[in-house]
This record gives C-alpha cells, structure tokens and sequence, in this order.
C-alpha cells in the first residue's frame, strides 16, 4: 500500500486525473503515473497470480528488471505494468498464471 | 532534440545508437550529436533520467529537500540533450542488436514501441543500460509488500507516493543510506534500518581507506549517514532475514548474531547494491568478466569503453558500478570514441578534448573501491542458506533445487542449470536469479563465481510478441530459408 505525499495530492496543482478500472473495479490516478504506480497507490496489494503455484505478486522493482508487475491492459496480457503510462479509460484486470492465447483475438 | 512518437518515424539508419536514458546515454548522445552524428537516443521509460534522475521533467516532487540536491543535478543533463540535435524515443524497447549481413561492420537493431516492431540500422552502438539492485533473496520475498528500495524511491520520484504503513528497509550499500533519508524527508514511517554490511569486511575495507578519504563522496556520505542514523532506528549486523505474512507481508524477522527478533510492518524494502545490468551486453556477444571488487559480471571495456565487439561501446553503471556522475563522464568518453571511429574526428582531437573528462572521472572514482569492499553482501544474502527460499522468481525455482542439481546431479554451470530446472527462463530472463544460480553452483562444487560462468543470453533481450515479430517485413534470404 502506498500514499501521496503532501504535495502530489489530489486536488494539489497539475494532478489531472484520469479514470481506469482495476478487474472492473472503477479506480482513479494521477496523470504521469505508470500502471504500476496507480495501482500501488490506490491500494492494490497484488496485480498478478503467478503460473506455476498461482500465489500472489505485486510489483517488486518497478523498474523493468522484474517482470512481477505482469497485467492485462485492454485485454492484452504480459504488459509490464511498470513500463506502461497510466491512460484515460484504461481497463486494467489482474493476470492469472500464464497469457492466454485467446486474449488475442477479442 | 527530436522526439519520436511512433515506430514509424524512426530513420532507417543511424551513425549512433544510443540505448537507455540516463546520466550514460544523455550524455553520450548529445555529445555525439554534438560532434555531427546523426544519433537516436531509444530508452524504454516514459521520460528520460533513467533511474537515478528518474522522473526528473515530469516529478511531482517539488519539496527540492526531499529527493536532495544531487538528484536535481539530472535536470542539467537533460537541459543538454534537449538543446542536442539527438532523435529521442521514448516508450521504446530495444530487443534485439546483432551484425547487418547486408551491410558488414554495421548493426541492425530491433526495436518497439506501442506494440509495433521494427527494424533499423546503426554504424556505432552505446549500450548505456545501467545498473540493476542486487538480488537479494529472502525466505517470504515474493510476498507482495516485499519490494527493492529502487522500486519505493522510483515510486516517489516518479508518483510522489510513498509506502502507506510501517516500512522495515534492509540490506547494506551507500544508496540505503539515501533512500532511508529521502523516504524519512517524505514522512514514510519507517520502524526500522536492518544494517547487513558485515564486520568481517572493515579489515579488507581499511585498506582502501587512504584514497576514500581524499574522495569527493566522503563529506557528503558522512554527513547522510549520521543524519540517517540520528533519525532512524538502526540495527547493525543483522545476519539473517525472512519475511513473513499469508499472501501479503505482515513481519519480518531477523537474526542479529545469537539474538533473533520480529518487527510488524507493511512493506519491506531490500537492498544489497548495484550491479551492471549486464543481458543487453551479453545477448550482443560483449566479452564479459567477473569483478571480485565489485563481485558482479562486468563488461570488458577499453579506455573509450569499447566493448570486444567492435562497433558496439557501454557506457556508465553497465560498465561497472560507478554512480551517476560517472556514467556521465563514461557517456562523454564513449562518444568521443565512436566519433573518432566513424572518422568524425581525429585520434588526437578525440585524445584532447576528453582528456579533462577523464581527469573529473579519475577523481570522481577515487575511493570507490572502499565502498565496493566494505559493502560487500554477506556470503549468506549471496546465497540463501535456506532450502525453500526461492531464488528464480518467474519459475519459482528454490535454492534447495539448485544445490541439489549442483551437488547431485553435477550440473557445473548456468546454462545446464537452465535445461534441468528452468531457473531463468521466465519472463525476467535471468535478470534475478543469474546472480544467484551462479553463486549457489559455486558454493556447492566449491569453486569461485568467475569459474562457474554466467547465462548465455540472446536476442530478444526484452520479451516481444509473436505478432510483432510475424508483421515484421521479411528480407529475401530470410523467406528462402524457410520456404521449400
């Protein structure tokens, strides 16, 4: 779990805010954010569920090394939540065990 | 500078690739374009800084006091490629970099940014990847709420978020020290500093006490650690850690010699160092040895960092741990040298004008050899003692399993350990657990890191996607070689 510190709070100048979902949950975060930073500091406690014992991860180095941030963005799976800029309307779901080939074609 | 938004707008060719964005490769590309090469700047974060200067045009950190002076010093660098000529894409992973067979002595590099792929050519490369934190691993540390101090200090840097509860940071290495202070500056609650750095290396340590003192960073790293240590509750010689917690962390508990305690927190941030991120460098065919100093894989660079391939050059941390400020200098240096080596400047002009580079970059490396001594990891954080540690976080692979092959079934390196047990071959593609592999075969046939070897890596460094590769246009002699 992580928070704002005084200054980047919301309503504090230039933090636009933009709207995405978490597993359809409806989330807010601040424009410039990562993925993985959004939902940190909305409180997510793990982001993806790993594939050969499905225990829970959450992001670990944030910094492209790790690749425990995996999430599914707009149903494309494998995107490393880290990496990946924070957008208006995001929808965001948690990863269970490996991609799924049949992301691909919805 | 020019920015690039789209795959599309990248050149077909380049006299200068420069990969990752920070201190290094700012500077090695706005100096190279500074001295008439057509250069592409391709770094895969958001905004340019890489780690250190992370977030430094677009952080919503104002308080200058909370992420320090030294931090704000990355504004200046980015100032400099900004005004350069340089392409700048951001967003954008380098994949892959191997020889043009069309075009010999040239490279063809594979790139992506939004999903799409493409491929472009270069005369000169800088690798200026950097550095990565040591891994560190802990009985409990795929708990989430477990994390790097990198990541919590990319987390205020980048976000201006902190860690919401009580915050236990553990490990050893002068970055611990300033990331305590900047956490504590932002108000994080941290209960406790769990100090590894081990007695038995002050001996070693001492003996590189003489040009440590005479070192720039000596004033400064004094005054930080007493203000730390004033601050924050502090434990010295812990020995052995564990994270604890059902499916998210609650405790950490910890040995300090005889004595065993458990402290209640909500994250735990780990620590051991820096090391050069080496899977670039490795996967194009660079020439790499083990540093004992440093004990990490470095790799083998002249005196304009260039690497056993020619053509391709590594610049900063990825060349061997040196701090920001150097892998400024570094960048400078390796971007004289692919000048000169594209003719665009002459041996005794390049010789001329780095030379007061090199003299600021002899300085600044003075004395850093008593850091890399005495903040050697305990051979116990090098490898897990205990069996059900896991060490290969994407495959779940213990260090039980890798003692075992090693012991039982004689697997003698890396590679081999990868076919009986797949360490490594997860998405983070040995990023975290190659160190670690290495120096559990070595422990276990009782032999040293630099014996053992390391992962032989290849392209694509990054993971890409079947699709990406499979739009890709494909060269004549690449479709008769599959086509009956």
């Amino acid at each position: 779990m992580f928070r704002p510190i005084a200054e980047a709070r919301e309503g504090a100048a230039g933090t636009a805010r933009l709207s995405f979902t978490f597993d359809g949950k409806p989330l807010t975060g601040r424009s410039g954010d990562t993925v993985a930073a959004a939902l940190l500091a909305n409180g997510i406690v793990a982001c993806r569920e790993t594939p050969v014992s499905d225990t829970p991860r959450a992001p670990y180095c944030l910094m492209g090394v790790c690749f425990d941030c995996l999430v599914v963005i707009d149903g494309i799976g494998n995107r490393q939540g880290c990496l990946v800029p924070l957008a208006e309307g995001m929808r965001i779901e948690t990863q269970h065990g490996r991609r799924h080939l049949a992301e691909v074609g919805q | 500078m020019t920015p690039v938004a789209g795959i599309e707008q990248l050149a077909e060719s380049y006299d200068l690739v420069v990969v990752g964005a920070g201190p290094a490769g700012l500077s090695a590309a706005a100096r190279a374009a500074g001295l008439g090469l057509t250069v592409l700047l391709a770094d895969e974060n958001p905004a340019p800084g890489g780690q250190i200067y992370r977030a430094i045009t677009t952080t919503p950190v104002k308080d200058r006091a909370i992420l320090g002076e030294d931090y704000w010093r990355g504004a200046e660098i980015v100032a400099r490629f900004e005004r350069s000529q340089a392409s700048y894409a951001a967003r954008c992973t380098v994949w892959s970099l191997g020889p043009d067979e069309a075009s010999p002595g040239s490279f063809e590099l594979g790139l992506s940014v939004d999903g799409k792929a493409r491929m472009i050519g270069a005369r000169q490369v800088i690798l200026a990847t950097g550095a990565q934190e040591r891994p560190f691993p802990i009985p409990g540390w795929t708990l989430p709420g477990v994390m790097t101090a990198g990541a919590a200090q990319i987390a205020l840097k980048g976000a201006g978020i902190v860690p919401a509860g009580r915050t236990v940071i553990a490990g050893c290495g002068p970055l611990l020290y300033l990331l305590a202070s900047q956490l504590a500056a932002a108000r994080c609650e941290i209960v406790a500093v769990l100090d590894t750095t081990p007695r038995a290396n002050w001996p070693k340590a001492l003996a590189a006490l003489p040009d440590f003192l005479r070192s720039p960073y000596l004033a400064k790293g004094l005054k930080l650690m007493a203000a730390t240590r004033r601050k924050l509750r502090f434990v010295s010689n812990v020995t052995s850690l564990s994270a604890k917690g059902e499916g998210t962390l609650r405790q950490v508990g910890f040995e300090q010699g005889e004595r065993q305690g458990a402290i209640a927190c909500d994250t735990l941030l780990l620590h051991q160092g820096v090391i050069p991120s080496v899977n670039f460098s490795n996967a194009a065919g660079c020439a790499h040895a083990f540093d004992e100093e440093q004990h990490a894989w470095v790799p083998r660079v002249d005196a304009w960092l260039a690497s056993s391939v020619p053509g391709i050059a590594i610049a900063g941390d990825g060349a061997g741990i040196g701090g920001a400020e150097s892998a400024a200098l570094r960048g400078e240096i390796a971007a004289f040298g692919a000048a000169s080596r594209l003719g665009k400047l002459s041996e005794a002009e390049r010789d001329r004008q780095a030379a007061p580079i090199r003299a600021a970059l002899m300085r600044l490396l003075h004395g850093r050899r008593f850091l890399d001594l005495l903040y050697r990891p305990a051979p116990q954080f090098l490898a897990p003692p205990q069996d059900e540690t896991i060490i290969c976080r994407c495959e779940e692979v213990t260090a039980g399993q890798v003692r075992d092959a090693a012991a039982r079934l004689g697997v003698t390196g890396p590679n081999q350990m990868k076919a009986f047990l797949r360490c490594g071959m997860g998405p983070c593609q040995g990023r975290l657990c190659g160190p670690t592999v290495v120096e559990l075969i070595a422990q276990t046939r009782g032999t040293t890191p630099a014996e053992v070897g390391y992962y032989r890596l290849r392209p694509p460094v990054k993971p890409v996607t079947l699709a990406e590769l499979a739009a890709l246009p494909q060269t004549e002699a690449a479709v008769k070689a599959v086509v009956r």
